[in-house]
């Protein structure tokens, strides 16, 4: 083999991950990785117009795809630019690997320009983080990087890529597999304990499933539906677990936690035995967590033991893959003799639709005014329930959790832990290149799309026909909530004025539509369906609608605000 | 107050890994007492010793969580096994005239070694476990430290005697 140097090394590195899309931009300590580029036709870098949206644009395509998201910056700004990306994957285990170009190592340490230590600084927010010193170390760090960002929990890791190191010559050794003997994720889990699992839950009266992101992570929603029919359990999920299961199926019982539906939150309250798959009992799930489940015997599976027994001690823990601990529950229930168990559980499915139908998940209609929860209602039956939905974050994220039932896995992209507003647009962007020709939609309020609101130029300029549907309240709606619920209605910095969303949509060659009454809903909606370009709609919502049902801070689950 | 854990973590020798471990600890709010680090015989790996304080809870989460970190080897809790424990320090204490025979004579007791000698002082080198170390400095104080500097604890398992 002949020399190559480090530029030509990362791409090799890549092509052999299957990598097709990197979001990225430019600068001066990548020019040598971004000349090779222009010699890989076969991968294609898509400019963004700042480095955060690279960074939530490889989240978005990691979810849609499945694969890992990639993305390229320069050193100093364009990497401190990715950090609230790359904790924004971390918090919801989202695989990418972040590259960032780095000043020469003999620079390093010397306050050179655009200098910054960007692996002391990502440090806690990443899964792994290296520094490639030597070039020989190279292509093996590169592979590793993809190897720990899929592998385990999956997770975000950032390579730092000096620009002596880039340009440097060597005879390159790409590993044929990679082992690193402190890394080995449990992916099998413990036939004991599984076992256990079942016994608890074939005895318990009132059981509830509670799954999260998980799921979707392990491709695990197909075990769980089986698993779930087989028992007659009815589901509830996190946010980042909507789409594991189906939002159509009868044993569905919405989201669960703070703004989770009154027959989740009583069922998980009621419950006897809940089997938690692939969540992490976080906050706003929990609300007063001495209160949380407090009749029930807890199954946690996930494949972090640290997650375990973080929140709430439970009783059977199992570490493993949420795919293979749920195969193993099913293999194991066929061994039992054939029971009716939705006969067995009759009476608590009873009890749950009781729940469902005293307190559905609803709104008061306007005649005049638009209810945002309209909007997503029709998004919803406009596309059939088909299309990807990425989101903002605040009152725009729970609406669009509350009123699209999502019915696959991978069809949300959301910034659940951190709650990033400033992720759903870009992050849609990364679903659209993972999935040409499918509907995108961003439900944005009209404070988070402003948060990334110039990759509207990235979208038109690379054919990107996302659509942002904008309820747009002149409000931080959320934090306007809490302000109006708890802080009697003093309305500190939460009021502002928005741009005239069309005429924005129009000046970066976008479509712009707006619709300010009810009756114009559907006709937008269909109008920016049928638009073969990116669009933006402006919605002109009820300015002081709130998210309900509402577990106030620091309340048990049972205690909702219901209206 | 809460109950103390020894902690030793085997990690990869790659540059970086100790603040890793100590930015895991004072990320997630986790107390260190004490930290001790060197390389093993196998120059790959180095091994720390951390004295932590905190329920079993907690406890459990810190193993968790330095698990989860790629470099980390190995974890175990010495406090759940038999160990000893083992620090060290060196102390410079005034010694005049009157004091010089007291002090050795306290150094004498606890074992200590004199490693430096002047005219108006002595620097004594002490190991033994965390409370033997505070019971000389607690002694050595009435005369006067002038500079003392102590290791951090160091612990290794007991082999099975059977």
């Amino acid at each position: 083999m002949k020399k190559m140097t480090g530029a030509q090394i990362f791409l090799e590195c890549l092509k052999r991950e299957e990598v097709k899309h990197v979001f990225g931009y430019p600068g001066g300590v990548v020019l040598d990785i971004y000349d090779e580029l222009t010699r890989h036709p076969e991968i294609r870098h898509i400019l963004v117009r700042h480095e955060q949206a690279a960074a939530h644009a490889a989240d978005g395509y990691a979810r849609a795809s499945s694969k890992v998201g990639v993305a390229l910056v320069t050193s100093g700004p364009g990497a401190t630019n990715t950090v609230t990306g790359i904790a924004s994957a971390y918090m919801d285990s989202i695989p990418i690997v972040v590259f960032t170009g780095q000043v020469p190592t003999a620079l390093i340490g010397n306050d050179a320009f655009q200098e910054v230590d960007i692996v002391g600084i990502t440090r806690p927010c990443t899964k792994h983080n290296y520094l490639v010193k030597d070039i020989n170390q190279l292509a093996y760090t590169i592979h590793e990087a993809f190897h720990i960002a899929r592998s385990g929990r999956p997770g975000p890791v950032l390579v730092d890529l000096p620009k002596d190191v880039i340009q440097a010559r060597t005879v390159p050794e790409f590993p044929k597999e990679i082992k690193i003997r402190s890394y080995q994720p449990t992916y099998h889990a413990n036939p004991r304990q599984v076992k256990r699992a079942l016994e608890m839950i074939l005895t318990a009266k009132k059981p509830v499933l509670y799954t999260g992101g998980g799921i979707i992570l392990s491709n695990a929603a197909e075990e769980l539906r089986v698993f779930a029919e087989a028992l007659q359990i009815p589901v509830t999920s996190t946010l980042m677990g909507l789409g594991g299961f189906p939002g159509d199926s009868p044993l569905w019982m919405g989201m669960l936690g703070m703004h989770g539906t009154y027959c989740a939150n009583m069922a998980v309250s009621e419950a006897d035995v809940l089997i938690a798959v692939g969540a992490r009992f976080d906050d706003r799930i929990t609300g007063k967590l001495s209160e949380f489940a407090p009749h029930a015997k807890i199954i946690h599976i996930d494949i972090d033991p640290s997650s375990i027994s973080k929140n709430v001690v439970v009783d059977i823990p199992i570490v493993g893959d949420c795919k293979d601990a749920l195969h193993q529950l099913y293999d194991l229930l066929q061994d039992k003799p054939p029971k009716d168990w939705a006969a067995v559980h009759a009476q608590w499915l009873d009890t749950v639709q009781d729940w469902e139908k005293k307190h559905p998940l609803t709104y008061t209609w306007s005649d005049t005014v638009i209810k945002p929860q309209y909007v997503v209602e029709k998004l919803y039956e406009l596309t059939k329930g088909d299309a990807y939905i990425t989101t903002e974050v605040g009152q725009n994220q729970m609406w669009a959790a509350q009123f699209y039932k999502f019915k696959r896995p991978r069809q949300l992209m959301t910034s659940g832990g951190l709650g990033v507003m400033g992720y759903g647009f870009p992050a849609a962007m990364g679903v659209q290149m993972a999935k040409p020709g499918a509907t995108v939609i961003d439900i944005a309020g009209d404070g988070s799309i402003q948060m990334n609101i110039q990759e509207l130029i990235t979208v038109v300029e690379n054919e990107l026909p996302v659509k942002i549907a904008i309820l747009n309240n002149s409000f931080l709606g959320m934090v306007r909530q809490w302000q109006q619920l708890f802080y009697e209605k003093r309305y500190s910095s939460t009021p502002m004025r928005a741009p005239d969303f069309v005429k924005l949509a129009e000046a970066y060659g976008a479509v712009g539509l707006r619709a300010t009454k009810p009756e114009e809903v559907v006709p937008v909606i269909q109008q920016a369906l049928d638009t073969p370009q990116p669009v933006i709609m402006d919605f002109r919502v009820e300015p002081e609608e709130c998210v309900m049902p509402m577990v106030p801070a620091g309340k048990a689950m049972h205690e909702m605000l219901l209206a | 107050m809460e109950p103390r854990h020894t902690i030793s973590v085997w990690v990869d020798n790659t540059p970086g890994v100790l603040s890793r471990v100590t930015g895991l600890f004072s990320g997630r709010g986790f107390n260190i007492e004490s930290l001790c680090v060197a390389e093993t015989v196998d120059p790959e790996v180095s091994r720390i010793t951390i004295i932590s304080t905190g329920d079993e809870q907690i406890t459990e989460q810190i193993i968790k969580q330095l698990h989860k970190l790629i470099n980390v080897v190995k974890v175990v809790d010495l406090s759940e096994v038999e160990h000893v424990e083992r620090e060290m320090a060196l102390v410079t204490v005034k010694a005049e005239d009157k004091s010089r025979a007291e002090v050795l004579r306290i150094a004498d007791i606890f074992r200590c070694r004199v490693v430096d000698v002047s005219p108006h002082t002595y620097t004594l080198e002490v190991t033994g476990n965390h409370e033997k170390i505070g019971a000389v400095l607690t002694l050595l104080k009435n005369h006067g430290i002038l500079d003392e500097v102590r290791t951090g604890t160091l612990a290794i398992q007991r082999p099975k005697k059977d």
